[in-house]
């Protein structure tokens, strides 16, 4: 186990040290002490490492993640795996604004509850949450799929694209453009997936499925109240 | 019988044309009340604002002498990112080719941008659609802009970036966002932006995971991290409040900062957006540069201007009000082909003329640049493109140092607002410089 604490190393040369870890690397068990609460921990990785935060970081926790995987033992400020490309992120806590913001593919799961614009602009990630979300989460989802075990705010899924929600519990509102759909065995099967590997016993005849009515996909004057 | 003789008609009242209702505005009501929707169109502000045709240069004579033309050396490179990246963009003139899609513009377009941009020492820049092989390929130094929609984002191309632009907003649209119209997103297009075929792409007006100053610090600081302090950060800004928008992007960390004014063009918006929302280019480089100028920062962090640069003369001038490069994305444009009279024919076809077609969202453009058409497109020969580009970028460049000597300087950036007069009021107190013939700066009392 290789340990970087932060107490005694600063945050430029511990990134340097995990961004300097490739596909071939034999350090692939890492673990971050004292993260307390700074930002950008754990940015920018490119190999298939664990890394373990123990405690809570700030803004941008595990940005642009590839192949890595994550465990923050602890909460999350903004823009946990913003960007994500490939690899896992795991939050035992809570996530704040815009988690897994723009995300392009891997999993980020967060245990606790995520705030406003989770997932928001996703494009193909992954997110499994085993709490609430807040309002506008997945605004202008592209790709991928989002899992909400509990609620979810105001407007959800406003001006979707392609991407998949599903949600155990209450919706707030939806937003511009998505409505609920039918849920198919295959939305079952995605669910029960992601679920198992998000560590959560949910059963996912419980959720229900919401995407795009692609009303708005192409500039209609007769829609222009609806945007 | 003779006809009565033709009574002279009455005096009458001459029919006059209103002033408030031109043809052109009543042309547009009609089309308003027609479609039921406002205008689309690409480039800048095409109504006449105070620019750098309003200021002359006060050559050197007896006060001070001027250095001889093809003699005397005038410098002309440029060094960008010099505050915190551990590899700052050295160029060899200060003249930028702006960040312009691909999506936007075709493939060979970016190519033949990389190819000028490289062959005249100076640095082009991606756009709202992310990095493509034949840009990085054809660029020697390219700037990866990082904007709100974060179309084809990734670390891999962020890090074959030679530098990072953080796009706050631009001239043609301050505050507001993108569209692409389906026609555009071509199976490649749809592919890097994640997105389906043929469908409208909406461009956010706002970053998905910052607002504000505050969050800005903390955002270039994980970009920072992310490229291991290696590359500058720019962060764009579309001109309205320079002065304070200068001093947060430089509190933010900033080591360049690109001012785009409202003659600055934009792939699509709506025309009420680009003619009545921003500044000219004009009014906003002495605030920004009184920004730097106050925070101790001026040459320290860069200052970029762009929007409505044409010529020689006009990079001189905004280097004389104190930038340290300039941009230009219209102009480029123009030198790869477009608008080129030679297509005249099809422009007629299209509803419009040579000059003035800007419906560059709809991929139709008959000089094959602004389209994702496979015909069109293969009417730019982007090593042909580039080499006008090229000769441009020189042109520019030996009109600016013409300028330069006159003035007794043996380096761009040596210019200075004292070197510039104004010909009309506005342009004097925009410039801050005095109106022509006389000592009065307007304004001069009530600086930023």
């Amino acid at each position: 186990m290789q340990i970087i604490d932060l107490d005694q190393t600063d945050l430029r040369q511990a990134n340097a040290q995990l961004q300097n870890q490739n596909t071939a690397t034999k350090l692939t068990a890492w673990q971050i002490l004292n993260p307390k609460g700074a930002h950008a921990i754990a940015v920018g990785l490119d190999a298939p490492i664990d890394v373990t935060v123990e405690g809570s970081t700030g803004y941008y926790c595990a940005g642009m993640n590839k192949q890595a995987r994550l465990r923050i033992n602890g909460s999350v400020g903004p823009g946990v795996a913003e960007n994500m490309m490939s690899g896992t992120v795991i939050i035992e806590g809570d996530a704040s604004q815009y988690a897994g913001a723009t995300g392009h593919g891997g999993l980020l799961v967060i245990k606790g509850n995520a705030s406003s614009r989770c997932g928001i602009s996703m494009k193909g990630i992954d997110i499994v949450v085993h709490g609430n979300i807040g309002h506008m989460s997945a605004f202008m989802g592209q790709s991928g799929t989002m899992v909400v075990c509990g609620d979810a705010g105001e407007a959800l899924g406003d001006s979707l694209y392609e991407a998949k929600l599903f949600v155990r519990g209450a919706v707030k509102s939806l937003g511009a453009d998505c409505i609920e759909k039918e849920m198919r065995p295959k939305d079952l099967a995605e669910v029960q997936a992601l679920l198992e590997r998000a560590e959560s016993t949910a059963k996912p005849s419980e959720f229900k499925r919401y995407g795009s009515a692609r009303k708005l996909y192409n500039f209609d004057v007769d829609h222009a109240g609806d945007y | 019988m003779n006809k009565p003789p033709e009574t002279a008609a009455a005096p009458r009242t001459e029919p006059i044309q209103s002033a408030t209702f031109t043809p052109a505005v009543n042309a547009e009501i009609r089309r308003a009340a027609a479609t039921g929707i406002y205008d689309i169109r690409g480039g800048g502000t095409k109504r006449a604002v105070p620019h750098f045709d309003d200021l002359l240069f006060l050559g050197a004579s007896v006060s001070r002498y001027p250095l001889e033309g093809y003699r005397e050396t005038c410098d002309t490179s440029v060094t960008l990112g010099t505050r915190y990246a551990q590899n700052p963009i050295k160029l060899h003139i200060p003249i930028t080719i702006a960040g312009m899609s691909f999506g936007a513009l075709s493939g060979p377009a970016k190519e033949a941008l990389g190819r000028g941009a490289t062959a005249a020492g100076t640095s082009t820049t991606t756009g709202d659609g992310g990095m493509t092989a034949e840009e990085r390929g054809h660029s020697d130094k390219l700037v990866y802009q990082y904007l709100p929609s974060r179309y084809g984002m990734n670390p891999d191309d962020l890090r074959k970036a030679d530098a990072i632009e953080m796009v706050v907003g631009q001239g043609a649209k301050p505050g507001g966002g993108g569209m692409l119209l389906g026609q555009k997103i071509s199976d490649r297009v749809a592919d890097m932006r994640n997105l389906p075929k043929g469908i409208d792409q909406r461009s956010a007006c706002r970053h998905p995971d910052w607002t504000g100053p505050d969050d800005l610090e903390i955002k270039l600081t994980e970009l920072r991290e992310i490229t291991q302090w290696k590359i500058p950060i720019y962060v764009k800004i579309g001109a309205t409040r320079p002065y304070f928008d200068t001093t947060l992007a430089v509190k933010a960390g900033a080591d360049v900062v690109v001012i785009d004014g409202m003659q600055g063009g934009t792939a699509a918006t709506q025309d009420v957006f680009i003619e009545h929302v921003g500044l000219p280019t004009l009014a906003c480089i002495r605030p920004a540069v009184k920004a730097l100028q106050d925070l101790g920062m001026h040459r320290k962090v860069q200052l970029v201007v762009s929007g409505g640069i044409r010529n020689g003369a006009d990079v001189a001038k905004a280097m004389a009000l104190g930038a340290d490069a300039v941009s230009i994305g219209t102009a480029a444009l123009i030198a790869l082909g477009d608008n080129d009279p030679k297509w005249e024919a099809e422009y007629q076809a299209l509803g419009t003329t040579a000059g003035a077609y800007d419906d560059w969202h709809e991929g139709n453009d008959p000089a094959g640049i602004t389209t994702q058409d496979p015909e069109l497109m293969a009417r730019l020969d982007p090593i042909e493109a580039g080499r006008r580009l090229k000769n441009y970028l020189k042109v520019l460049t030996l009109e600016a140092q013409t300028i330069a000597r006159a003035c007794g300087k043996n380096n761009l950036r040596n210019l200075e607002p004292e070197d510039l007069c104004a010909l009309t009021i506005e342009a004097a107190a925009m410039a801050g410089v005095p109106l022509a013939g006389t000592s009065w700066i307007p304004g001069a009392e009530a600086p930023f």
